[in-house]
């Protein structure tokens, strides 16, 4: 408590060149980051917004059928109308457009960007610009192909991130119900949720713990064994669990059958808004056809 | 690998969710028989297991880091169906809550990484692995090398679903609505990634596990070894072979015949608007006529273009010059894609067939009573 300094500071006689963080260390930060990610998404379902207050199925049925109408659609307008439903949907549930784009949109655009990128010049169709020095030629079929994908991908990305940010995970998990996932999977699917923090932790200790015992680097051939028997322990830990958790629910009476509590009950609120997203979804992909 | 929402149709995607469905029905018909009652805490276990290790940095020879599915150590410590679930069960979580994958594109994620990935992962480590001890190093090497393989077929499946893109959904200009790039680009922009680092990841990461275990907790391969040398356990055998599962080749041959039937007829009702189709059709020919002269002897018009030519050369089959139309293409494309696989598949399991029917028939352990 004592320690309000930041613990990481660079030591002042560190090398100038930034040492290659080691794979341990990036192992760490992406483990933690889930768990970070994880946490932030409860705390924004739980904000007053306009979908945090829908019922979960409405939700889920809602959001899918946009995302399928972005998905059918032909025309780029439509898809970029969905993304602008999509944004406005995200100011009137209090999502801030920050987390939007450092989760989803810049990724997006530079995984798909980069994709897209060649798309440009390699799609046969009518040159309408050739690059000044390479004399590559840029098609406007080819730029329509890069438009198509990134908007796509965005606006789906986008519509399925505000599900997830704007619902307890619990609860999507059992709005899957409507969809009608067969119930052992739902609860394979909730266990399976809440075990992922359990060994994301216990992943994270492992590593942590190495982590502090390790000075320098590990040659190649060690650093591979210590991740093939990171993977392995963690395996083990795995089984062994599977099996007490098993152990604690026959004590507690289970005998195989799966029964989950269908508790949403839905308001009028709920029919308008589940009719709003339909409509909106046949519509563009109507318009879209 | 992760095939995001908006690279393939929705008409590819409900494909790939139908050719999914009968795997994952009888993946848990056979799972819930062989577990019973443990089929929930283990495959939830497992499914969390192998989300967690998707997240690790592995280590690769030359310096880099990659991420590894893990579908060959499920496969291996599991069997192929159980792997099929927990794999699935991941990748929904990866996809539903954090965004990795798309929601349209996880039948199309699943087929490729959790039901053909395990498939391959599993009979191709039978197979290699043969009557080999639980603790031979040959066992190290059939579980790195089918780990190696089972990306490398994913990631082939995954690049022939986005090369089938371009040929059947185009806008009335020509611009491809989907993913941009035919099978001659995208079979060896996705294959250089997966021979290369993403092969690597999975083959660090299976066959360093079995490493591991062998020393570690030899128990836990018996499963997939039920001819090893030292296996002595005596629970019965699970059903194996082919006529286990007869109905579900016979269901994926229909499927193989009808999907492309599918398509098309979604192709068609998309060219029933007449003027555009018609001048798109004019556009296409203009197309071809490009595609003529682009053909592997003639100089292409752009850097680009002919780097994918040089990258065809191996496998003339998929240069389009030679296809009459796009669907016709798209047929064989798919026909080949899917038979290929089939074929594999088959050779693999008579080999492995012949291989444990001359040992006498040792018996594996259930993964419930390994844990």
């Amino acid at each position: 408590m004592a320690l309000t300094n930041q613990p990481a500071a660079v030591p002042s006689g560190a090398p100038a060149r930034r040492r290659r963080k080691s794979f341990v260390e990036r192992t760490i930060n992406e483990l933690s980051g889930a768990l970070e990610r994880a946490l932030y998404a409860e705390e924004l379902a739980r904000a007053g917004g306009l979908l945090q207050r829908l019922d979960p199925r409405v939700k889920l049925v809602g959001l899918l059928a946009l995302i399928v109408a972005a998905a059918l659609s032909r025309n780029i307008l439509v898809i970029l109308g969905l993304f602008a439903v999509a944004l406005a949907l995200a100011l009137l549930s209090r999502v801030p457009l920050r987390t939007l784009a450092t989760r989803v949109w810049v990724s997006a655009l530079l995984f798909t960007g980069m994709i897209a990128l060649p798309a440009i010049f390699i799609t046969p169709g009518a040159p309408i610009y050739r690059l000044p020095l390479l004399g590559w030629p840029i098609t406007a079929q080819g730029l329509g192909s890069a438009a198509y994908l990134i908007t796509r991908v965005e606006t789906a990305a986008t519509l399925a991130l505000l599900l997830i940010l704007c619902t307890p995970w619990t609860h999507v998990l059992k709005a899957m119900r409507v969809l009608r996932v067969p119930v052992v999977f739902v609860v394979i699917l909730g266990m399976t949720f809440r075990y992922i923090f359990l060994m994301l932790e216990i992943a994270r200790d492992m590593f942590e713990s190495r982590q502090s015992r390790m000075v320098g680097e590990l040659a190649g051939a060690e650093r591979r064994r210590l991740a093939g028997s990171s993977v392995g322990v963690l395996l083990s830990k795995t089984l062994q669990l599977s099996s007490d958790v098993y152990m604690a629910m026959q004590s507690r009476g289970f005998r195989g059958e799966v029964y989950t509590l269908d508790d949403f009950a839905m308001r009028g609120y709920d029919w308008l808004a589940l009719a709003g997203f339909l409509t909106v979804a046949a519509a563009a992909a109507w318009l879209g056809r | 690998m992760h095939i995001p929402d908006g690279y393939l149709s929705p008409a590819t995607c409900a494909t790939l969710y139908a050719a999914a469905a009968p795997f994952w029905y009888v993946a848990l018909q056979r799972v819930k028989r062989l577990l019973s009652t443990r089929l929930v805490p283990l495959i939830s276990l497992f499914a969390a297991f192998s989300f967690v290790i998707m997240m690790f940095n592995l280590p690769l020879p030359g310096g880099t880091t990659g991420h590894a599915v893990g579908m060959g150590i499920a496969a291996i410590v599991l069997g192929p169906w159980a792997s099929m679930l927990a794999i699935s069960v991941a990748l929904l979580i990866q996809a539903l809550f954090f965004g990795d994958g798309g929601i349209t594109a996880f039948g199309a994620n699943c087929f490729n990484m959790a039901i053909v990935g395990s498939l391959v992962a599993y009979w191709a480590y039978r197979l290699i692995a043969g009557q080999a001890a639980i603790t031979a190093p040959r066992r190290v090497v059939a579980a790195a090398i089918a780990g190696y393989l089972s990306i490398n077929v994913a990631a082939l499946l995954a690049a022939i679903e986005f090369g089938i893109q371009p040929l059947l959904f185009t806008d009335a200009a020509g611009a491809p609505l989907y993913a941009p790039y035919p099978l001659s680009v995208a079979i060896p922009a996705m294959m250089l990634g997966h021979l290369t680092i993403a092969g690597l990841a999975e083959l660090v990461v299976t066959g360093g596990v079995v490493a591991y275990l062998q020393k570690s907790d030899p128990a836990l391969l018996k499963l997939s070894a039920p001819s090893a040398r030292s296996a002595d356990d005596g629970a019965p055998a699970p059903a194996r072979g082919w006529a286990a599962t007869r109905s579900l080749w016979i269901g994926l041959a229909v499927l193989m015949i009808a999907s492309p039937l599918g398509l098309l007829a979604a192709g068609t009702a998309w060219g029933e608007w007449g003027a555009e189709d018609f001048a798109d059709a004019q556009a296409r020919q203009a197309i071809q006529a490009a595609s003529g002269n682009l053909a592997p002897p003639a100089s292409p018009p752009s850097g680009l273009a002919q780097l994918s030519t040089i990258w065809t050369a191996p496998i003339p089959d998929y240069a389009p010059h030679w296809m009459k139309s796009e669907s016709f293409g798209y047929i064989l494309s798919a026909m080949m894609g899917i038979g290929l696989i089939l074929l594999t598949f088959l050779v693999i399991g008579g080999i492995s067939r012949v291989l444990s029917r001359r040992n006498s028939d040792a018996a594996p352990v259930s993964p419930g009573g390994s844990a």
